[in-house]
């Protein structure tokens, strides 16, 4: 879908980031931009052969104060709630009724926790017979626990934000992988840019840290196996390193971040989404298709890119030969794979990837570079715009461009 | 300000010019609205699977798919796939498998299912591993390469976009029993921002398996009035035990009115405006003031620019739980006043019982029939509740000129999206 008219400048005037390098913003740029090298932090043996980013050590009762609502969820909804509550405060909008009540929501979300205790209670059970109905209906009624299945619910990562932090504007999840994280931007950028609404909260969460997650994606092999390395250096299929992730932004119609005076990390210029049937060299089309559509908005020479890229062959391999080919528009992409530092957040990815921008022109770095030199090389200046790219692991192609306010 | 063409905020109107149905009444929206408004429902005993010992073992499944065996993944698909196929035909839009704008498609929970879980499980069956260790080492041996589809979310949208050749990257959604809805809201927020001339909106649900029967069995929420299966569902009855599962898809064709007048299409109504609010009082529950849904109802209005007493009949969300036919009631009192009593109101749902995700999808379906026909489906099993005060179309369907429908969508997590179509512009 491309916008014909756009008229409403879209600004981030709030991030939430928590992630296995820290627990909210103000880390993660102590961490990535600080200049300093970065060691990610990766936990090999818990699920070996899988390596994972777990999450950081976190108060979550900095975000979600009463620990029944605490209780309620599993750690992919405190992971968001969590993210979405320093969105808010660093948006100045937390606590404050009139404004949240207008605040409308978009969540990229995949499925919560399964009790996998009691899966393999039921497998064990299921030995001898065949009847899985039967069997699932004797353990489950005695083991599921109600409140468990509201927690695997796509939609109430976003319910439970609304619950905690009262935001009640409207409520939105986009699912779909890698894909609803870039439909979220997408969707809550268009609303802003058009005039049909002014002031949302999006982003998404990951647990790494789950059983039945590594087993979803391990399903067609998606998954890195073995020692931690960086997204371009994964051979033979690749595959990615799942990360926990929590990553939400306020983003703001202009008029109405300057008529609460809210100060803006920089502007959301474009977001363009796509979904190629992946026959080779379509990741590559598909890309330069989306970056056709903002090129009017880079000046030739460096262009500070911070790629969401998950190490999943071919498609990583494709988007480092698109951002190759950039050279013959005259465009110099300085890149750093995020997901090389915090692993793949798949929903919570994209999101990331615009967090991460907005902390590069405030901090006025990227990340050190992480990968081979001939892709990730130094930048020579302050970046005044950021390209962010998400290419999901399965489906799903987006670009989104970040600029620093004037 | 208002014309065919702009609407009353100066932005485009948006039209329905497709329609398509499945529902445990049958397949077609020709086929359902028939047996709808003839009374019929389409609630019977499980037999997909055992459900002896089970408190519910009853549900209004779609068996008249050939999709065996069944899975939650496969019977949606098929579900969507028909009705898509049904509304595109009907609106005559779009080249084969090109159609002009983007899919929105509601889409189920994607997960494993007991026989797949086993089909891993079982794959190396000396395996000296247990659970998850074992789950996981059999899929590191093979690929398993068919169950993927299972887990993936953008699985379903990426078939139906393969499929019907939609424009873009395809939307997959999820407002729980309000996700239906949300479909048209997205298309209509698209259509209206002139970011396309049409755009495809499908609910679909087939989650009639055991896990998905007893989750909801474990919440309270489903009727176990097992014997008469067709009396079950009672949606603002005195004796409403809860809601009775279903499986169905609806799927609409959106068009702006330009593009649809331009090629000649036959219009058979309009979306004249949506609204949502969201509810942060609990998980399940409502707001006991009704906050939350009458906020959505009030904004659903102002942005069709409807007066209350412009609505001439409603398509409730009407579960036939005691909690959402309550505060459904408290709701549209509390916006339409007294208004309300002289407002015909039913729920498809005490037919073809509660279709879940696709529920905003299938009752829009019908609401632009009931405009269409001039018919207003029945409410079956109903037994007045004294503290529910409505014009509740009972048994038999009613002769009505309706104008302009209301249909509400209320789900888990505080989602509440509401809609009003009306007739096609004079």
């Amino acid at each position: 879908m491309t916008l014909k008219t756009s008229s409403n400048e879209v600004l981030i005037t709030g991030v939430g980031l928590a992630s296995s390098l820290g627990a909210d913003a103000e880390a993660h740029l102590a961490r990535l931009f600080s200049g300093a090298p970065v060691t990610p932090a990766v936990d090999e043996a818990r699920y070996a052969p899988y390596p994972v980013h777990p999450f950081a050590e976190v108060d979550f009762s900095r975000e979600i104060p009463k620990k029944s609502d605490q209780r309620q969820m599993e750690l992919w909804q405190r992971i968001g709630v969590y993210a979405a509550g320093l969105a808010l405060s660093d948006a100045g909008i937390a606590r404050n009724p009139e404004l949240l009540d207008r605040t409308d929501l978009v969540v990229a979300a995949g499925s919560g926790e399964r009790d996998t205790k009691v899966d393999c209670e039921v497998l064990e059970k299921l030995g001898p017979r065949d009847d899985a109905a039967l069997l699932a209906k004797e353990v489950l009624p005695s083991a599921l626990r109600p409140t468990l299945f509201l927690a695997q619910l796509s939609n109430m990562l976003a319910g439970n934000i609304s619950i905690v932090h009262n935001v009640t504007g409207s409520s939105r999840t986009f699912m779909g992988e890698e894909m609803a994280g870039l439909a979220a931007l997408e969707n809550a950028h268009r609303r802003i840019a058009a005039g049909q609404a002014g002031l949302i909260l999006v982003g998404g969460a990951l647990n790494a840290e789950r059983e039945d997650l590594l087993l979803g994606y391990e399903i067609g092999h998606n998954l890195w196996r073995g020692s931690h390395c960086p997204v371009w250096d994964r051979e033979d299929g690749g595959g990615f390193v799942p990360g926990s992730i929590g990553a939400f932004v306020v983003l703001e119609s202009k008029a109405h971040a300057d008529a609460r005076k809210a100060k803006p990390y920089g502007r959301l210029v474009a977001v363009e989404t796509g979904h190629a049937q992946r026959e080779r060299g379509a990741i590559v089309r598909t890309l330069a298709d989306l970056l056709g559509r903002m090129r009017g908005l880079l000046p030739d020479g460096e262009l500070p890119t911070l790629s969401g890229a998950s190490g999943k062959r071919p498609a990583t391999c494709e988007e480092r030969v698109f951002l190759t080919q950039l050279a013959s528009q005259n465009l110099n992409p300085i890149v750093r794979a995020y997901g090389s530092l915090l692993g793949h957040g798949v929903e919570a990815q994209f999101p990331a990837g615009i967090a991460l921008a907005a902390l590069a022109l405030k901090s006025g770095r990227l990340p050190p570079p992480g990968g081979p030199e001939s892709i990730e090389q130094p930048l020579s200046a302050p970046p005044q715009r950021v390209l962010v790219t998400g290419v999901g692991h399965w489906r799903g192609e987006g670009l989104a461009l970040v600029e620093a306010v004037a | 300000m208002a014309s065919r063409t702009l609407d009353h905020k100066g932005r485009p109107v948006v039209v329905v010019t497709g329609l398509g149905l499945v529902t445990s009444l049958g397949v077609g929206a020709e086929t359902c609205w028939s047996r709808l408004v003839a009374g019929h429902s389409g609630i019977k005993p499980i037999r997909r699977f055992s459900t002896q010992g089970l408190k519910t073992t009853i549900a209004g499944t779609v068996d008249d798919l050939d999709v065996a065996p069944y899975s939650a993944f496969d019977l949606s698909t098929a579900m969507a796939e028909s009705a898509a196929e049904e509304a595109i035909s009907q609106a005559k839009i779009g080249r084969t498998a090109s159609f002009p704008g983007p899919l929105i498609v509601a889409t189920p929970p994607s997960e494993f299912e007991w026989p797949h879980l086993r089909e891993i499980y079982d794959a190396h069956p000396n395996n000296a591993l247990t659970g998850y260790k074992r789950l996981l080492a059999n899929a590191r041996r093979e690929r398993f390469g068919g169950l993927a589809r299972h887990v993936r979310f953008s699985a379903i949208a990426d078939h139906l976009k393969q499929r019907f050749g939609t424009e873009g990257a395809p939307l997959s959604v999820c407002t729980a029993c309000a996700s239906g809805a949300t479909t048209i809201q997205l298309g209509l927020e698209a259509i209206r921002r002139g970011a396309t001339d049409a755009a495809l909106c499908i609910g679909t649900d087939a989650t009639v398996h055991p896990e998905g029967l007893i989750r909801f069995s474990l919440l309270s929420a489903l009727s176990t009035a097992n014997s008469e299966p067709t009396k079950a569902s009672k949606p603002f009855s005195r004796t409403r035990d809860g809601f009775v599962m279903a499986e169905g898809a609806g799927a609409l064709v959106l068009e702006s009115y330009d593009a649809a007048k331009a090629r000649g299409a036959k219009i058979l109504g309009v979306v004249r405006g949506c609204g949502e609010k969201a509810d942060e009082f609990h998980r399940t529950r409502s707001k006991p003031d009704g906050a939350a849904m009458i906020g959505a109802i009030r904004k659903t209005l102002a942005d069709a620019g409807v007066e209350p007493h412009e609505i001439d009949y409603i398509n409730a969300h009407g579960t036939s739980t005691p909690e959402n036919d309550k505060m459904e009631t408290l709701s549209l009192r509390a916006v339409l006043g007294d208004h309300l009593l002289r407002t015909p109101i039913s729920s498809n749902k005490s037919m073809v019982g509660h279709t879940l995700i696709a529920a905003g999808s299938v009752e829009a379906v019908f609401s632009i029939l009931t405009l269409e026909r001039g018919v207003l489906p029945p409410t079956l099993n109903y037994d007045p509740d004294p503290d529910l005060p409505l014009d509740v179309v009972p048994e038999q369907s009613r002769q009505a000129r309706v104008r302009t429908v209301l249909s509400n969508s209320f789900g888990f997590g505080g989602q509440n999206v509401c809609v009003v179509f009306s007739g096609e512009p004079a």
